[in-house]
């Protein structure tokens, strides 16, 4: 019997206006979200992978309800989050939170990191002055920073360990469900790995869930049990992590994993290279949106299809879309055609 | 024997210090490297340890009146960049050196259309008519690649996407065909999927044109996709060189082993702990004199600074015995 999944989120949409004209009518949308279903289940880490755009960020913001769905739904815990009132979700804060990608953009640099890591328990209501006194000490030690380090403040600290305090905050309400948005881009390649192993400790320890959200498939494949691969607003392929890597099946998972340069001098891989740039959310092709930019011969017939994922082998989901996926592969999902 | 042809630049005891409210911090320190005609370079470290203002100092683009090259030498086709007068350099810089910087809205005017910003070179350094050096300048983006290039001239930077700003910027650097190419963290900023296309572009400019380059980035996938030598800086040090399949093969220093560590790859087994490298980097104020690297690692090491030795032909590495335990076989 499998258990309920921590999060779900069905047909999530995120579009943002576009208004233009004296009278600043909508002329347009950014289509950020643009249909993205997908679970997330206890203890797991989904690993959500995409370029500038794609509308990764806007997702994970979303999903802890920085952001109103434009339509589709957000389940918690079996509770739809997806149209309560920010009041309401008060309670929720506690189980989902999120470190961002730039730790001096996210922590209050007038606050002491003691004060900005006792806050979440000030906001609940949580704990007498000593307990709390008592928990950031605690808290302080398991992202492995020196007690002396609560009467600072952040801007006296390093890239990295301005990171481990908002590990700490976000830690703070033993949470369920963590989103990471890109939480190592910012920092050097030796305090990546340090960062990294922190996160992975600490969901042994808590049993903690992960969105981690970030553009390196290297460093998200190495963090995830499954890797969501988004282009342009939509979930392209999700599978285990290993099986993205060994058998990627959609052209846009292929060509970022060509693109990913290799640390071996020996290996003459030969790359995928595409064409133009990547895209904007405004206004998106009607079809296939990789497929548009593949110059695709089949690119017309996707214009109004249905181009979901399906599952192509298990727990493998892909695109269904003709301009994306190999000849066998649209036979199997397609056996009538 | 085939003769070695000469360097096109040798960099040479290099130091730069910064002028600063603390006194004068020293950011490159004595830094030494060569580059071969036609070959690429490539300069990787992490934050602070001085391999852009090492870029910056060989073409003498550094912050004034605080940066100030104090020592050492810049030999480029046999004249001392560090020392000849600014007129000098400037015909140099610009024409027979070109310089790619990590964000490409640092280099282009936003309130100039690219075509007039990529003619402005044709007209001054080649004296070309308006007519002319417009022409050229439509070459020159189709070069790079920019699709539909006689549309493009017409653009504000703020309309083209940072892959193409990029681009517009790589065009610049090389439009007088430069024999030395600084590109300073030149895909930092961008997709990787435009990263794989920008460094595809400029490997294919460097065949067309015999072009030496110096590419600076903290990113060793980068490194070992394009370089044919690698310098590693750590705290404004060279810690060690080499030709780049030697380096990945048979890294020397604790500092470089340490870094090809800890990168995650493909292949790094899911959810394995990553090997790290403990402490960071010393602020500029605080490096010791002796190895810096023993200093961020809290061990003792002498009070001499280590010096450059030659393990291998082509292979330097600071003679740390505590960082190079290679350096001293056991009894």
């Amino acid at each position: 019997m499998t258990t309920a999944p921590l999060l779900t989120v069905n047909d999530l949409r995120i579009h943002f206006p576009v208004r233009g004209g004296v009278l600043l009518r909508q002329t347009g949308a950014v289509r950020a979200v643009d249909g993205v279903s997908l679970i997330i289940r206890s203890g797991e880490t989904l690993g959500l992978v995409g370029e500038s755009g794609c509308g990764k960020s806007t997702l994970g913001k979303a999903i802890v309800r920085l952001l109103k769905p434009t339509s589709g739904q957000i389940v918690f815990q079996g509770t739809d989050i997806s149209h309560r009132s920010q009041r309401s979700l008060r309670p929720l804060r506690r189980d989902v939170q999120m470190i961002f990608q730039d730790p001096a953009e996210s922590l209050d640099p007038r606050m002491s990191v003691r004060a900005l890591i006792e806050e979440p328990f000030l906001i609940h209501r949580m704990g007498s002055r000593s307990e709390r006194i008592q928990w950031v000490n605690e808290l302080l030690d398991r992202v492995g920073l020196p007690a002396s380090s609560a009467e600072r403040y952040s801007f006296e600290f390093s890239g990295g360990q301005r990171q481990r305090i908002g590990i700490a905050r976000a830690l703070a309400l033993k949470p369920k469900l963590i989103i990471c948005d890109e939480p190592v881009s910012a920092l050097d390649v030796s305090v990546q790995s340090q960062i990294l192993n922190l996160l992975v400790e600490l969901q042994k320890d808590f049993g903690l869930s992960y969105l981690f959200i970030a553009h390196n498939l290297s460093v998200v494949k190495h963090v995830s049990d499954r890797v969501a691969v988004m282009y342009l607003g939509k979930i392209v392929e999700l599978a285990t992590a290993q099986d993205i890597y060994q058998n990627p099946r959609h052209a846009y998972t292929k060509a970022l994993l060509s693109a990913i340069p290799a640390t071996d001098p020996t290996i003459e891989g030969k790359k995928i290279l595409l064409e133009g740039d990547v895209p904007s959310p405004i206004d998106p092709p009607a079809g296939s949106a990789f497929g548009h930019r593949l110059k695709h011969p089949r690119y017309e017939e996707t214009i109004g299809m249905d181009l979901s994922l399906r599952e192509i082998a298990p727990d493998h989901w892909v695109a269904n879309d003709p301009c994306c996926i190999s000849q066998e592969d649209w036979a199997t999902l397609n056996p009538s055609q | 024997m085939s003769h070695e042809p000469e360097p096109i630049l040798v960099v040479d005891k290099l130091i730069t210090s910064f002028e600063t409210e603390r006194g004068l911090l020293r950011a490159v320190d004595q830094v030494s490297f060569s580059v071969p005609a036609g070959k690429t370079v490539g300069i990787v470290g992490e934050s602070g340890c001085g391999k852009s203002v090492t870029a910056m100092s060989i073409v003498r683009l550094l912050p004034q009146p605080a940066g100030k090259i104090l020592g050492g030498h810049v030999n480029f086709k046999g004249r001392d960049l560090s020392h000849i007068p600014d007129k000098e350099l400037r015909k140099i810089r610009g024409s027979d050196i070109g310089v790619i910087f990590q964000e490409p809205m640092a280099a282009l005017n936003p309130v100039h259309r690219i075509g007039r910003q990529v003619s402005e070179i044709f007209r001054i350094h080649r004296k070309m008519s308006k007519k002319d050096a417009w022409e050229a300048a439509t070459e020159m983006l189709r070069q790079v690649r920019i699709p539909a290039p006689e549309k493009r001239m017409m653009d504000y930077p703020h309309q083209l996407s940072g892959g193409m700003r990029q681009r517009v910027v790589i065009a610049l650097a090389i439009a007088l065909k430069p024999s030395l190419l600084i590109a300073d963290e030149p895909t930092t900023a961008l997709d990787v999927t435009v990263q794989a296309q920008i460094l595809d572009l400029l490997k294919r400019l460097q065949a067309e044109m015999g072009m030496s380059i110096i590419l600076i980035t903290h990113d060793l996938g980068v490194i070992a996709e394009t370089c044919d030598e690698v310098v590693v800086m750590y705290a404004g040090r060279v810690v060690e060189k080499a030709p780049v399949g030697e380096l990945f093969a048979k890294p020397l220093h604790a500092y470089t082993r340490g870094l090809l560590a800890s990168i995650p790859t493909l292949d790094t087994p899911s959810k394995s702990i990553l090997k790290t490298i403990p402490g960071m980097v010393a602020p500029l104020s605080d490096h010791a004199h002796g190895c810096r690297f023993c200093q961020r690692l809290g061990r003792t090491s002498s009070r001499e600074r280590p010096q450059l030795i030659e393990i291998n032909p082509g292979h330097w590495v600071e003679n740390c015995p505590e960082c190079v335990p290679s350096l001293h076989p056991p009894a």
